[in-house]
């Protein structure tokens, strides 16, 4: 609801602007709204594209890579995705490890992120220093050293493995941080006195008041998660632990020297893409706004 | 805030203490394990000749200083060369993709951003769309797309360009815009000398036609992210300086490089940084994609570790080619951290454009219009 509001008043704050530049408005207006419409079908065009190549046959898939309708719809692809391939262990996988880690997520940064927010104690600084030393850590340096570790834990090629190192981050914790300092104390201190403990008051009172913020960390760590790859090309080897993009990535490079396939790795692509498009859509307005928020943090 | 002072006080601070660090236990544990403890690991790694078996720590591992680092740096054999080309192409697609997609995304938050336009929210989901799927994903798409019988080149031939075909074609582009003019070799002084196994006419060949293609990517899938945080930027703006320098005659084009644009700065620090950090990490796509082919021209120096170590079993090599890529964008950082810090020019120029309550956004709008008449006029210029 937040977001409709921030809508209103941006009007409100254009509204002189417009009244003062009128003259020429009806030209520029419609350069703006050609523009406009140019950039969005170049950034639709390629997925529109997608779609319908992978309901393509592969000769027509070279033939006429422009066209959005098949001339001869078939299915052939996405059957021979789920005859001839892994895609549905794949696709397994990818959810099993991104419910855990959004779940792990929500829990642990926003206990994190209370304590920070609320809690007095000795190291409280050093742990926020902490934590942003940490988050500026570019990931790339850490795909061998993360291997290191994982088989030096013992936990090398397992779900625990390709779990357990997502389970927090540092952006989280400070997205959590940012709305807890914004709850209003008296709604806690009511609870103290009645002689809730602080977990109870974090997880009765608080939390509960949350949702905005939980929000916004269950679609960053699903997006996250589901669209990881490095990490599981680090932690995992065996193919019954293989994920959606590292699958979909083999799909791509692995057999370039056979014949094409365009339309099946299209397919694999675009039903890739579903859960994140669905979850995209559903939440959208507060997709625009979390990542406003996340970086204002 | 004095809400807090006075529970602290009461005597309750032991007890927070223990919850404080119980609280954020499991994420120090985590981040500690997975985070801190690796990067350590493979600093150790860089400097030691560990094979891949067993411990890294075991008696057979051996302290070999700087050895891997120089055998990159200045070794004169594959690994320098190789490692010079991942930096050359790497470098290619920062310099071309942090400016592109910056002004992009700035061009498109300005162009939706209008309070009066219809299908806002239609215009910003397109533009953002890109950013939520997976590279992964949008890689394999890309290969489609740029094959030779794809559509970029069905679109190119409507307009009588034959397209080459893109991910195969290993020529730089500014070797092939000069072949345009009749040059084929580069002069005596380029071709001659060497830096990091590749000769001055190499670096400068530009990306190649291969590399251009993933740079077309990396432009197409984050400016819809950098674009949000370019519409929160503007929708924090000031207002009344703004309408200042309306009232003082200044066209749209000034209002923007001369009031919205300075205002801009932080914003733009922080998608310069994200584009440079991010830009120098490029890893899953060429992973999905070309792995480093045609002729070495899109390795990255991020493939480049990856596959020195994982694929060639050289650790001690990946992970030194990690750490100087981790010095590479720490550099870039600080670098451009200077560049784009406040000015005292700039500030003078821009004081009398802010009123009283800019900084803290929480000042009304009341309060910021009853500061000083701005005069912007005559400091302008």
């Amino acid at each position: 609801m937040s977001i409709t509001r921030s809508t209103d008043t941006a009007g409100t704050k254009q509204h002189p602007v417009r009244r003062r530049d009128r003259n020429g408005t009806v030209a520029a207006t419609s350069v703006l709204y050609a523009v406009l419409i140019a950039l969005a079908v170049i950034y639709i065009f390629p997925f529109l594209v997608q779609v319908a190549t992978s309901f393509k046959s592969e000769t027509e898939a070279a033939q006429s890579p422009v066209s959005l309708v098949p001339q001869v719809w078939t299915t052939a692809a996405y059957r021979g995705l789920f005859a001839h391939s892994d895609f549905p262990v794949w696709f397994k996988n990818s959810a099993i490890v991104t419910v855990c880690v959004t779940l792990g997520r929500v829990f642990f940064d926003s206990l994190a992120g209370y304590a920070l927010a609320r809690l007095h104690f000795r190291g409280r600084g050093a742990i926020y220093a902490g934590l942003i030393a940490v988050m500026s850590v570019p990931g790339v340096v850490l795909l061998i050293p993360k291997f290191l570790v994982l088989n030096q834990v013992g936990i090398y090629d397992s779900y625990t493995g390709m779990i357990v190192p997502l389970l927090t981050d540092a952006a989280g914790v400070f997205i959590m941080k940012n709305f807890f300092e914004s709850v209003p104390i008296s709604v806690e201190e009511q609870a103290r006195i009645d002689g809730a403990g602080t977990f109870r008051v974090f997880w009765s009172i608080v939390l509960p008041m949350s949702r905005p913020a939980l929000m916004t960390i269950i679609i960053l760590s699903f997006q996250g998660s589901w669209n990881e790859l490095s990490h599981f090309i680090v932690s995992t080897q065996s193919p019954a632990l293989t994920t959606l993009t590292k699958g979909v990535a083999s799909l791509a490079s692995g057999q370039l020297g056979g014949p094409t396939q365009y339309p099946l790795k299209l397919a694999a692509a675009a039903l890739m893409t579903i859960p994140v498009a669905v979850m995209f859509f559903i939440f959208q307005r507060r997709i625009m706004n979390a990542t406003e928020g996340a970086v204002k943090g | 805030m004095s809400a807090n002072a006075v529970r602290s006080r009461s005597g309750i601070h032991g007890h927070e203490t223990a919850s404080g660090w119980l609280f954020t236990g499991p994420v120090l544990f985590l981040l500690g394990l997975f985070l801190v403890i690796p990067v350590l690991m493979a600093l150790w790694v860089s400097f030691s000749d560990w094979g891949g078996r067993g411990s890294p720590f075991s008696a057979g591992v051996h302290f070999i200083g700087f050895d891997n680092y120089s055998k990159l740096l200045a070794g004169g054999g594959l690994a320098e060369q190789d490692f010079g080309t991942s930096l050359r192409n790497n470098a290619w697609y920062v310099v071309l993709v942090v400016p592109l997609q910056t002004a992009l995304s700035l061009f498109l938050a300005v162009l939706v951003n209008r309070a009066v336009l219809r299908g806002r929210g239609f215009f910003r989901t397109a533009f953002y769309f890109p950013s939520v799927t997976s590279s992964v994903a949008i890689t394999v798409l890309w290969l489609f797309l740029f094959s030779s019988t794809g559509s970029v080149n069905k679109l190119l031939s409507y307009i009588g360009i034959t397209g080459p075909n893109w991910f195969n074609e290993p020529s730089g582009i500014l070797h092939d815009l000069l072949g345009v003019f009749g040059v084929q070799n580069g002069p005596a002084f380029l071709t001659g000398g060497t830096f990091l196994g590749i000769s001055w006419w190499d670096w400068l060949a530009g990306p190649s036609v291969a590399m251009s293609a993933y740079i077309i990517m990396g432009i197409f899938t984050t400016s819809g992210t950098f674009m949000l945080l370019f519409i929160a930027a503007l929708q924090n703006l000031d207002r009344d300086v703004t309408e200042a320098a309306m009232v003082d005659g200044a066209n749209g084009w000034q209002r923007f490089w001369q009031v919205t644009l300075p205002q801009l700065r932080p914003t733009l620090f922080t998608v310069l940084t994200l584009g440079l950090i991010g830009c120098w990490q490029v890893f899953d796509q060429i992973y999905t994609g070309t792995q480093g082919a045609p002729d070495k021209t899109t390795l990255t120096p991020a493939y480049l570790s990856y596959q020195a170590a994982f694929q060639d079993q050289g650790w001690g090599q990946g992970a030194a080619i990690a750490f100087i890529l981790f010095v590479i964008i720490v550099f870039f950082t600080l670098f451009q951290r200077w560049v784009l810090r406040e000015r005292k020019v700039s500030r003078r120029k821009m004081r009398p454009y802010l009123s009283v309550g800019t900084g803290s956004s929480g000042v009304p709008a009341g309060a910021a219009a009853a500061g000083p008449p701005p005069t912007p006029d005559g400091e302008r210029r």
